[in-house]
């Protein structure tokens, strides 16, 4: 029995409605980025239709409405990951566009040759180039913590790796295994070596309950559009005293309290770091998408996709015995994203034929290509649950497979 | 079976994919290797190559890597085709078969009116390569099909 009406959630989303092939569309591609419900769209549309206008420019009656409706999505946004304020809510493009920032900014201005920066194997490549940009022109130096047979992240070696560090940069959720990272405990030792954290929270928000604060974390980075809001705004949110230190990132207008023709001064928190027009109808739908996961409560949403992962781990290992898993077996440990390949047949070959069936899964590198050298796959395929897929859609995802597997068979 | 997929996966191919051809490394010299890369799968291929200088011709190809099947048996079918051929002629295998993959070297997109395809084919026998055309339908697929032919084309790029 799931704690969501799942019925009536997938009601909520056009998308789904949609038929492929001629058969009704499984999409189990939400961590690549999620579905949108109407109240989204309809959020949006209103708002182009309505109240329009450039924020935090004109005195008239459209601007301030937009500018009301543009902050009061940061402060739902703030609001939804325990931020302390509003004004530590930085909207940016995207999760990696987040980390790029610090790595720009905080990392520029703090990071000398021989400084420590550590990073885990399981990261994303947004969690690892801008840090390997830094490192080639900063020489800066990039540790690894590793990820161990059951994959976890191998905190064996957790001090000596930490010793010397400026930073850890480590995901809360891996967008290839599922693993969680349990932030605090890793934030408590990299502040003991007077190290900061910065969490790719880009998986992890969209799924379970986020406390920033709880997590003592420095910087946060993740995006609206994995947790059902529009592609092309995310969020960094840092602590106040760090972003008031750290120099700007992008020139222009909306940044600057005054421009004279020997130099500038900065806007405050947080226009500092949004120069130029922002996402303004993005943020408005960002706020519609929280609005609609709380009235779900994120509790609800995360025992609904323990519940279908645990399903989904029993079907594919069940019927496929020779299926090999690349994330953990025990659900409370992990999010609803499953890696998997087949000994003889190619991720890609198996999304071929998954699409021919309407089933919508991830194939390739997922971007964390580190980690797939350790796995020493050169791709696998995903599959990846959220609040509106079902017992019978991982069923449908079962028969596509096995006919995958009698068309490749060797 | 959809008759999509079989369009895509035509036995020839289930063939080349199953039992590669010309699988194995050369020792370099005299051979050159040359690594490709699928940025978007992680899919990588390593040619190698043995040219004779005095005649041109490739005398041996060896492939290693690994991809999906329709990027092994294109790497596959590769090998069997350039092998004993000269380097002039691999290069216009190289055309037509990119050509065959609808890609234009030079031109923008929908600039072409079907006569560039007509010329780089002139002449030339693609055989068990035709049953690559299905790929063509599948547009996210034709990378898997042409990253061994790159590799090929930069080898014998490099080998100057």
């Amino acid at each position: 029995m799931s704690s969501l009406d799942v019925e009536r959630i997938r009601g909520d989303f056009p998308a789904l409605q949609r038929v492929v092939n001629g058969r009704p569309v499984v999409f189990l591609d939400s961590a690549a980025s999620a579905q949108k419900p109407e109240s989204v769209l309809r959020a949006m549309d209103d708002i182009y239709r309505g109240s329009y206008a450039n924020v935090h420019r004109g005195v008239y009656q459209m601007a301030e409405e937009a500018t009301a409706a543009f902050e009061n999505g940061r402060a739902k946004v703030a609001s939804f990951i325990g931020a302390p304020s509003r004004d530590e809510l930085i909207f940016v493009r995207n999760a990696t566009e987040a980390i790029n920032l610090v790595a720009y900014s905080w990392g520029r201005a703090n990071l000398r040759a021989g400084d420590v920066v550590v990073v885990s194997h399981m990261e994303h490549h947004a969690n690892v180039v801008p840090w390997q940009m830094l490192a080639a022109e900063r020489g800066i130096e990039l540790r690894w913590l590793p990820v161990t047979d059951d994959f976890r992240l191998d905190l064996t070696n957790l001090e000596a790796t930490l010793d010397g560090a400026r930073l850890l940069a480590i995901t809360a959720m891996s967008n290839v295994l599922g693993t969680i990272n349990d932030i605090r405990p890793l934030a408590d030792a990299a502040h003991a070596h007077d190290a900061l954290v910065l969490v790719d929270a880009c998986q992890y928000v969209p799924h379970l309950r986020t406390d920033v604060a709880a997590w003592d974390a420095d910087f946060v980075a993740f995006s609206a559009h994995k947790m059902l809001g529009p592609s092309g705004i995310g969020a960094l949110w840092a602590r106040r005293e760090l972003l008031e230190a750290m120099p700007p990132f992008l020139g222009g207008g909306e940044m600057i309290r005054d421009v004279r023709l020997d130099g500038f001064t900065t806007n405050d928190l947080p226009w500092k770091f949004e120069a130029g027009t922002p996402a303004i109808v993005e943020a408005v739908g960002w706020g519609a998408a929280i609005d609609y996961l709380e009235a779900l409560g994120m509790d609800a949403v995360r025992d609904h996709e323990e519940r279908l992962t645990r399903y989904a781990l029993d079907a594919l290992t069940d019927r496929f015995p020779q299926i090999n898993i690349y994330g953990p077996q025990d659900v409370s440990v992990r999010g609803g994203a499953i890696s998997f390949l087949f000994d003889d047949i190619h991720a890609h070959d198996i999304s071929q034929v998954l699409d021919q069936h309407a089933v919508c899964v991830r194939a390739g590198h997922h971007c964390a290509k580190p980690l797939m050298r350790q796995l020493g796959v050169p791709a696998t395929s995903r599959a990846s649950f959220y609040i509106y897929n079902t017992e019978a859609e991982v069923d449908a995802l079962v028969v596509a497979l096995a006919e995958a597997e009698t068309f490749f068979k060797v | 079976m959809s008759s999509n997929l079989e369009d895509l996966y035509r036995e020839v191919i289930l063939d080349h994919y199953r039992s590669p051809r010309n699988r194995g490394e050369l020792e370099v010299p005299p051979a050159t290797k040359t690594d490709g890369f699928n940025p978007l799968c992680g899919d990588e291929v390593t040619v190698y190559l043995q040219v004779d200088p005095e005649t041109d011709t490739i005398v041996d190809i060896k492939i290693q890597g690994q991809g999906c099947s329709i990027s092994q048996a294109s790497t596959s079918m590769m090998s069997a085709a350039v092998k004993g051929q000269s380097v002039d002629e691999a290069r216009k295998l190289i055309r037509a078969f990119k050509a065959l993959m609808s890609i234009h070297e030079h031109k923008l997109e929908g600039e072409s009116d079907g006569s560039d395809l007509a010329s780089d084919l002139e002449g030339v026998r693609l055989g068990d390569l035709e049953a690559l055309q299905g790929v063509v339908k599948f547009p996210v697929r034709i990378k898997c099909a042409t990253l061994s032919w790159n590799t090929l084309a930069q080898g014998l790029d490099e080998r100057g």
